[in-house]
Parts: C-alpha cells; structure tokens; sequence
C-alpha cells in the first residue's frame, strides 16, 4: 500500500474529479455484497442451507454448469482453433456471430431457443417425432440455455490465447512429423492450457449464474430446471431469508472462482 | 560433385520481393546460405521446409518431388524427411528435454519406449544426458541449441536444416557450440543447408557457400575461393577486402573513368579487382618511387580497427586503408584531410567477372 502512495506522490497528487467516482464506483459494487451479508440469517444458516430445496438447486447447478463447461469446451475450442488459425472468408462475421450471445438479452436466447429447439421448433419437432428427444423445460435444455450464453466467453478467451501462443511451436511441429491433429492434441492445446482453464472457469461461472435463457427455455420445476438462480427468485417472492442463503452460497462460489483465477486476472500489471 | 541429394530452384514471389535460388547439395555435404538480412534466406529453408510454397521450380529430394508447382506436386511438412533447427529453436514449453527430442521419433511411428531410447542417445550425444528431464526454459542458450539439433536429428533426415543457428548465443558459448556443431554437421549422412549471416558460422561450418543477396545467388564455391575472390561489396566487405569492378586491358583496369589500377595479374575484359586494407599506403603528398598506383582522395572516417586505424578516404573510387596509429598521427587524420592513396601492382588481386 505504501508503495502505491509512494508512487502517487512521485508523480503528484491523484486528482479528486478522478478519485471520488472511484471510491463511489467501489462502494457501488461492494455495497450490495455487503448488505448481502449483513441481512443473512446467519442464526438459522445451517437448517436453512440443508433444506432439501436449496441442496437441490445446488446441486442442479453444479451439474448444468459442469455439463454446459464440458458442451462448450467441446465446441468452443475448435470454433476457437477456426477462427484464430484457419483464413476462411466470412471469418469477421463468424465472429461476430459468436459474440452476439454476449450482448443478446439472455431472455431473448431463450426465446431464441424455444423457437428452434421448441416442440414445433425448427429442430426441436424433428428431433422430437425421430428421436423422441425432448429439450424444453428438461435438465438437458437447461444445459443448451446455460450454454448458449455461456460460450462466447469461453471462445473469446480461447481465441485470445490462441492468437497470443507462438504459431512457429506448431511449424516446428510439423517438421518432426505431426500432422495438424496430433500438432492440435500435443502442442497447441498444452500452449494455451492457462487461456483454456481461464476460459473454462469464466464459462462455468456465467453458466452457473444463469437465469433468463434458462427461465424462458427450462421452466422452472424443482429438482429439473431449476437452478439456484431461479431457487433464488423464486424463494424472494415466498420467504427472503431464503433468498438471501440462497444468494449468498451463490456468492461464495462466484468469490471462490476469482480467487481461483486471481493469479491470472486480479493482479494484473 | 556426386549426384545431388537435393536438387532445387527455389522460386518464391512476395509483394515486390522475388527469391530465385538453385540450390544442389550432395549427400554429406553441408552448404551454407550466406547474405545480409532480407536476401530471402530464411525464405528459402521455409520453401525447403514447406512452411512455404513455391511459387515455380521445385524441390526434389533424393527423386521424390517434395514441391513442383508446376505439376501440382506437393508433400507438406510433416510428411517429409526433413529435421529443423529454428534460430529460437521452438523447443516445446511443455515438455522435457527428452520429450522434445523424442517427439520426432514418436510421429514417426516409434512406440513411446524406443522413441525415449533414441532420444536418450541423441541426448547423450550432444552431452546433456544430464538434462534430460529439464523443462526449456531450465536449459542455458547453448544447452537449449543442442537439444534443438538432437531433436532434428532424431528423426534421421535426409535434408537437415539449420536457421541462424548461432545467432541466439553470446561470443563465448558461440565458439564452443560452433565446433560442436560443426562435429556432427560433419558426421551427417544427409544434405544440409544452413541459414547464417556470419561469415564466420559459415566458413566454420559449411564444405560450400552460396551467397544469397537480394534473392539471387551472387556468388558460389568453397571458403577460400570465396574469400580470395569477392564478386560483390557484400562479400568483399564479409572478408574485409577493397573490391573494384572495372574493364581489363593487360596489366590495367579502368575502375573508375579517371583511374586505371595496375595489376600484377594479366587479363582481358570484365574483372574484379581485389586488394587488402593493410596493402593501402597513406602519403602527405605524392609518392615518388615504386608504387604505380596512386591517386588523391579526402579522409571520409576514420576508425579504430584492431590494432590499427581504418581510414576511409574517398576519391574516384572509396578506399579502406589500415594504417597504424603512429602514421595516423604523423598524417594528422582526419575527416576531410587530403591525403595521396598508393597500392603497390604486387599487392593487387584481379580476376576475370564472368564466370
């Protein structure tokens, strides 16, 4: 800390029309954390977080996170690998198809996704009458709305790293005879393993906080879709302190994600 | 020479930029690219490589065409016998240097057992058999070349490729490497071509040099014949020779429109004129006396080379001349002093142009 204000004052003082929003935008974001905290029912805390309902949403979260992390890694690193190795013309506009997750209201995903994957979606009747697969308001559709909005993330941050790893590793490769897979499997994938993992975490985390796409696309049934963010909304209409346990587990596991990626990210330059 | 194992025009177009190098190497033999930066050098063992096609000509391999863009033939990188050493050498982060070295065994269908085996004894080879299991960045700069070449050994390639490869390394881990190197560049059954922009790496290290200036071939041949026989400034001034290119009538060549050198050698038509700095006199005035060439110029720089002084001094042709630092004092060098240039006949070398 010292060393920060030793810097400050080499270099004159912090300008107070920069340094009050930022106390405020601190407080702005910490604030509502800390009510958070503050309002728990931390007498009743134990019973309340062993009540079947909340372990179950819990549990279905972790679940369709993970589950939606594995969908997206499978897709999302060769789409990533696409767009950051293979010169194909459209290329600009893929990308900015992937991203459009990223600015689409996630209501509007599931919308989106109800009309595709519906009963008389475009996919969802045919998949339905072939197959008798069935995706609305299943824990599998939860898994494809958890998805949906989650993996741009991951194939931003994967394409970052790609783009940043030395392509030469992957020539020097195929002059000891590896092929573009094996180049694939054995040098790239090992190169951006740190992008990967970050990228995978973010992916987890904005899967597990999703509500909107799910909501509108999975419904919400206990024990099937619904999540800890819908237990959330549901339990405010009900019981607070409910909500607020809910909340704050949900909190925890956010607060534990970045300190897991806090080497990476928090302490930047 | 024997029958080529490689046999190659290497024509590759870029923007403005065009490389044409025919390139022949014999089996054992180890030829070196020699050129300033940009030449196309580095161009031309990435078309060797297939990192980079060509645009016409070919590369041809003991008979195999690995690239002829006019029969649309084409092995890409990864299916030719080829072994690389990259001027970072691109070690692969994440694994070990015994790894590394077995990688290229490995796709090459050695199971993982043999594949260490050979490893360890190209490792043992290059004496870092106790730095098997470091990771890269463990590895000094001299450790991390050897473990460069043992992996582009392993896979036993005809067509060995080397880019710069002891530009990465300070001067006294150069020389060490250098004669290592040059160890088992020798002991290499396949052709190799190697990179450099050092006359030095290339004198030690190559049987033959081809000189690669703005993507052409200027000049080729043995050490010694290169050195004692320039054909451009770039090559003159690599081996710290004065070059003159001029028309031959006997004993003199005309080298500039005012000035006719004389030289010991006897020969007609188009000649190079070559002579050393240290053959270069320096006088206040007009020499009388024996040599027979002499002329007048203007001190342009003057240097500290070595034990001497190198004064450049221009005049109807640029000079370099090494004197020692007493007679630069005595002269009273410096930029813009008259000064009478004298370079005896006998001190002179000239040879024909063409051919």
């Amino acid at each position: 800390m010292s060393v920060v204000l030793d810097a400050a004052r080499r270099r004159g003082r912090v300008p107070a029309a920069l340094l009050i929003p930022a106390g405020l935008g601190l407080i702005f974001l910490v604030l509502p954390l800390a009510g958070l905290v503050v309002r728990a029912p931390w007498s009743t805390l134990p019973q309340r977080l062993t009540e079947p309902g909340a372990l179950t949403a819990l549990r279905l979260s972790v679940q369709t996170a993970t589950l939606a992390t594995v969908l997206c890694l499978l897709l999302g690193v060769p789409l990533a690998w696409l767009l950051a190795r293979v010169e194909f013309p459209g290329r600009r506009l893929v990308r900015a198809l992937v991203t459009v997750p990223l600015v689409l209201p996630p209501v509007v995903g599931g919308v989106a996704l109800l009309l595709v994957f519906g009963r008389r979606g475009l996919l969802g009747g045919w998949l339905d009458a072939t197959f008798g697969i069935t995706l609305p308001f299943t824990t599998a559709g939860v898994v494809l709305a958890e998805s949906f909005v989650a993996m741009p993330f991951l194939v931003i941050a994967v394409e970052g790293a790609l783009r940043a790893a030395d392509h030469r590793y992957e020539e020097a490769a195929a002059t000891l005879g590896a092929g573009r897979w094996t180049t694939f499997t054995h040098v790239t994938l090992p190169l951006v393993a740190p992008g990967l993992a970050a990228g995978a975490v973010l992916c987890w985390a904005r899967a597990l906080g999703e509500f909107g796409a799910t909501i509108t696309f999975a419904g919400n049934y206990p024990g099937r879709t619904q999540t800890m963010p819908l237990a959330v909304y549901l339990a405010l209409e009900t019981d607070l302190e409910s909500a607020i346990v809910l909340s704050l587990v949900l909190l925890i596991v956010s607060v534990g994600i970045l300190a897991a990626l806090r080497d990476r990210w928090i302490t930047g330059p | 020479m024997t029958t080529p194992l490689l046999d190659a025009r290497l024509v590759v177009d870029r923007d403005a930029f065009r490389l044409d190098v025919p390139l022949r190497v014999a089996p054992g033999e180890v030829v070196a690219l020699l050129g300033p930066n940009g030449a196309g050098k580095t161009t031309a063992l990435r078309a060797l490589a297939g990192l980079q096609p060509l645009t016409a000509g070919h590369v041809t391999l003991d008979g195999v065409d690995l690239d002829r863009p006019a029969s649309r033939g084409w092995i890409p990188t990864e299916r030719r016998p080829i072994g690389v050493v990259f001027q970072d050498y691109l070690l692969f982060p994440h694994l070990s240097a015994l790894d590394n070295v077995a990688f290229g065994p490995r796709r090459h269908g050695v199971d993982r057992r043999a594949a260490r085996a050979t490893a360890r004894d190209w490792l043992g080879r290059v004496g870092l058999t106790g730095q098997a299991h470091r990771r890269p960045r463990q590895l000094s700069g001299g450790q991390a070349q050897r473990v460069a070449l043992a992996r582009a050994l392993a896979v036993e390639p005809a067509l060995l490729l080397l880019d710069e490869p002891l530009a990465a390394l300070d001067a006294r881990t150069r020389l060490d490497t250098r004669a290592e190197l040059h160890r088992h560049l020798s002991a290499h059954p396949g052709a190799t071509v190697l990179v450099t922009h050092d006359p030095l790496d290339a004198l030690a290290l190559a049987d033959r040099l081809v000189i690669v200036e703005d993507g052409r071939v200027v000049q080729e041949g043995d050490g010694p014949s290169v050195t004692a026989r320039p054909r451009t400034d770039y090559v003159a001034r690599l081996v710290g020779l004065n070059l003159y290119r001029g028309r031959a009538e006997g004993h003199g060549v005309r080298v500039a429109p005012e000035l006719s050198l004389t030289v010991a050698d006897r020969l007609d038509g188009e000649a190079f004129v070559a002579f050393r700095p240290t053959a270069v006199a320096l006088h206040p005035s007009r020499p009388d006396g024996s040599p027979r060439n002499t002329w007048a110029g203007t001190v342009a720089g003057v240097q500290r080379h070595g034990d001497n002084v190198r004064v450049q001094v221009d005049g109807p042709i640029g000079v370099a001349a090494d004197v020692t630092p007493a007679a630069a004092a005595q002269l009273r060098l410096i930029p813009g002093q008259r000064v009478w240039v004298a370079v005896k006949a006998t001190e002179t070398h000239a040879y024909p142009a063409t051919g």
